[in-house]
């Protein structure tokens, strides 16, 4: 599958991406320091795959994507999308550009206008960036509720009416309204019920067969991502550590973090039970304020070395398609990079 | 965990109601069960299907208006708890019966060290003197695992980590030897590596004091490793229930069989497309007259929508609430 479309350009480019945030402290507030929240990442999305970005929270997934659209003015680094540089665009040019890229956040119940009705607030983008005539808005508003399975009789109503589930299809139809290419999905399912979420994942793939998107697909439900995702990132404190395909992360993890994320997942099998090796990481993540030295998983990981703590390990293909950011894996121990 | 044993805690036909302005909503609906000693019991529900007001009902945690308990019993320690008077229940509660809440941090006091927090029930319900009490919170916090115990308990909530704090709410749940833990979705607010830390804690202590358990969690898996016996919750009722390996296996409530459908897993096979539970979960206005999951059922037939299925028992301690019976495949006789 990636073979085939290895030839084509991607369509989002991140190279090196950072988001540093500030630390004001003091009477005078004085800068005393930055939260590295987003800290050197770089990743490729293809046309119509859906990059599945997993970690804990506060690990920078989600200010990852953010900054991917430009919701922040990024510390430093390189986005391309569809072509275009936006990295460093200022914000107001930055407009024309918003229809390519929308987003889906994942609280639907704060990310909607309770004084708007759901036709105005599928309304909206149109009403920014497009010159369609009233009429043409309307028959656009219901095609959009059609798409997402919602009710078109429904479209006079307030978000407070509907429940997570439909919430979260409204969020949906917004971000569908400009003919996006690329969408951020940010934990979209995380504050759904079970039996809601598959709902939601069913739809989000029906979309993108329809409308040949393409997905950042960021959650913390490392199960849901397998049924996504067709390459999957897993960050840790504001890097990437590891970046592959699905089969192959899932059955071969190989950065010592992957390893045991994917063991600390409960599943749903008592018989499993005893048979999986767990790995208990011991502590918490560090402060991405003052992340460690070396490599940043250093401090927890089962099989840290005496140069994790001293060289920070380079991101590299170590196998076709499988990158990943660990000393395990030089070839040769003298520390390049 | 012996099978002749007296239950430590016996819940009977416990129905709660809350009044509010659009009507009746009924949130608890003749649910029973009982609790062996030493036994974990799953609770398993989306929100809305009563889990956590059922537990909540049977400590007297529910502020009345607008939650009204209709009926029931729930026998521990010889009493029932709904007549008790409320100094009884308050020295059950904290007591005997140990509460672990969701979110820690909310749970927490923030303006008093954990010290001062685990020292509360120490000196409230067994009488120890400060010292006593100090040098028993010391011991508590080095038993679920806080590393410096004795200049962590001058610390406040603030500067421990989710994880940490959970296992401060552990420590004061634990303070006075309860002989049951309720723990109402311990680990929802945590991440899957601090998870796996708690339900490896969970376990030892269950091992080492031998209390018994009641875990309440919207998660399969949670269930899957830790619990003994497992009972599925849905719009106020039990629709299933049975030993943890027989409900996995050889699951027989329509809703339990579609639950464990819908869930992606890591291991197994990977599914070209989820099996979704059509509709929504219901809100339980007006007394229940049929089957709440009728509506997203796939076996559901006429009978479903003219009675509320009671609990069927299938034997080996299982039992669901359905009329159609997945062995045969066909109805139940009536």
């Amino acid at each position: 599958m990636l073979d085939a479309r290895k030839d084509d350009q991607p369509l989002v480019s991140v190279r090196d991406l950072k988001m540093h945030f500030p630390i004001y402290a003091g009477l005078l507030r004085r800068r005393v320091g930055e939260v590295k929240a987003v800290d050197g990442v770089s990743f490729d999305v293809m046309e119509g795959e859906t990059l599945g970005l997993v970690g804990e929270s506060g690990c920078g997934k989600s200010t990852c994507g953010r900054a991917v659209l430009r919701l922040y003015d990024i510390t430093s680094g390189s986005i391309t999308i569809d072509d275009r540089e936006i990295g460093t665009t200022p914000q107001n040019q930055l407009r024309t550009m918003r229809p390519t890229m929308q987003m889906v956040f994942q609280d639907p119940q704060a990310s909607l206008n309770p004084r708007m009705t759901v036709e105005a607030i599928i309304k909206e983008p149109l009403d920014e960036h497009t010159s369609m005539s009233d009429v043409e808005k309307r028959e656009k508003v219901g095609e959009l509720m059609d798409a997402v399975g919602l009710n078109r009789k429904f479209a006079k109503r307030y978000p407070h009416a509907f429940s997570g589930g439909q919430r979260q299809r409204i969020g949906i139809a917004r971000a569908l309204a400009l003919n996006p290419k690329f969408i951020v999905c940010d934990e979209p399912i995380a504050a759904l019920d079970v039996s809601i979420q598959a709902q939601v994942v069913n739809l989000l793939e029906d979309l993108q067969e329809q409308f040949g998107l393409t997905y950042l697909f960021i959650s913390h439900d490392l199960s849901m991502v397998r049924h996504i995702a067709t390459r999957v990132a897993v960050m840790y404190l504001g890097k990437i550590v590891e970046l592959a395909p699905r089969e192959a992360l899932y059955a071969e993890p190989l950065h010592p973090y992957t390893q045991a994320l994917l063991s600390a997942v409960p599943e749903p099998d008592p018989s499993l039970e005893g048979k999986v090796e767990r790995i208990i990481l011991q502590g918490d993540v560090p402060s991405p304020s003052n992340p460690p030295q070396g490599c940043n998983f250093c401090t927890r990981c089962p099989a840290v070395m005496d140069i994790c703590q001293t060289d920070e390990p380079a991101y590299r293909e170590v196998r076709p398609g499988r990158f990943t950011a660990c000393h395990l894996y030089n070839d040769n121990n003298n520390a390049a990079g | 965990m012996p099978d002749g044993a007296l239950p430590v805690l016996d819940v009977r036909d416990l129905k709660t109601v809350f009044k509010t302005r659009a009507g009746e909503v009924h949130a608890v609906n003749d649910v029973s069960f009982a609790l062996k000693p030493g036994e974990l019991l799953g609770v398993v529900g989306e929100s809305g299907s009563g889990k956590s007001v059922t537990m909540m009902s049977l400590l007297g945690l529910l502020p009345s208006p607008p939650a009204d308990i209709r009926g029931g019993t729930v026998t521990f320690g010889g009493n029932d708890l709904l007549k008790v008077d409320a100094e009884t229940l308050r020295a059950v509660r904290g007591g005997k019966i140990g509460f672990v809440f969701q979110d820690p941090m909310t749970s927490l006091n923030p303006v008093f060290n954990v010290g001062v927090q685990i020292m509360e029930p120490l000196r409230k319900h067994m009488g120890l003197n400060k010292r006593d009490a100090a040098k028993r919170a010391q011991e508590l916090l080095e038993l679920v695992g806080i590393p410096d115990a004795q200049r962590r308990l001058k610390d406040y909530p603030h500067q421990f980590s989710g994880g940490m704090r959970q296992r401060v709410m552990i420590a004061i749940a634990l303070a006075c030897d309860p002989q049951v833990l309720i723990a109402d979705e311990p680990t929802t607010a945590l991440d899957v590596t601090i998870q796996a830390q708690i339900l490896e804690l969970m376990k030892e202590l269950r091992s080492k004091l031998g209390m018994a358990v009641i875990w309440i969690t919207h998660d399969l898996g949670v269930i899957a490793g830790i619990a003994d016996r497992v009972m599925v919750m849905y719009g106020g009722q039990v629709v299933e229930h049975a030993p943890v390996k027989e409900l996995f296996r050889n699951p027989q409530h329509p809703y339990t069989r579609a639950l464990l459908k819908t869930i992606p897993t890591i291991h197994g096979e990977r599914a070209a497309r989820l099996t979704i539970i059509e509709g929504q979960p219901p809100i339980m206005m007006n007394a229940p007259s049929a089957c709440p999951f009728r509506d997203r059922c796939d076996v559901a037939f006429d009978r479903c929508a003219r009675e509320n299925p009671p609990r069927y028992d299938l034997g080996d301690g299982h039992d669901a609430a359905c009329f159609f019976d997945a062995r045969t495949g066909g109805p139940r006789d009536a």
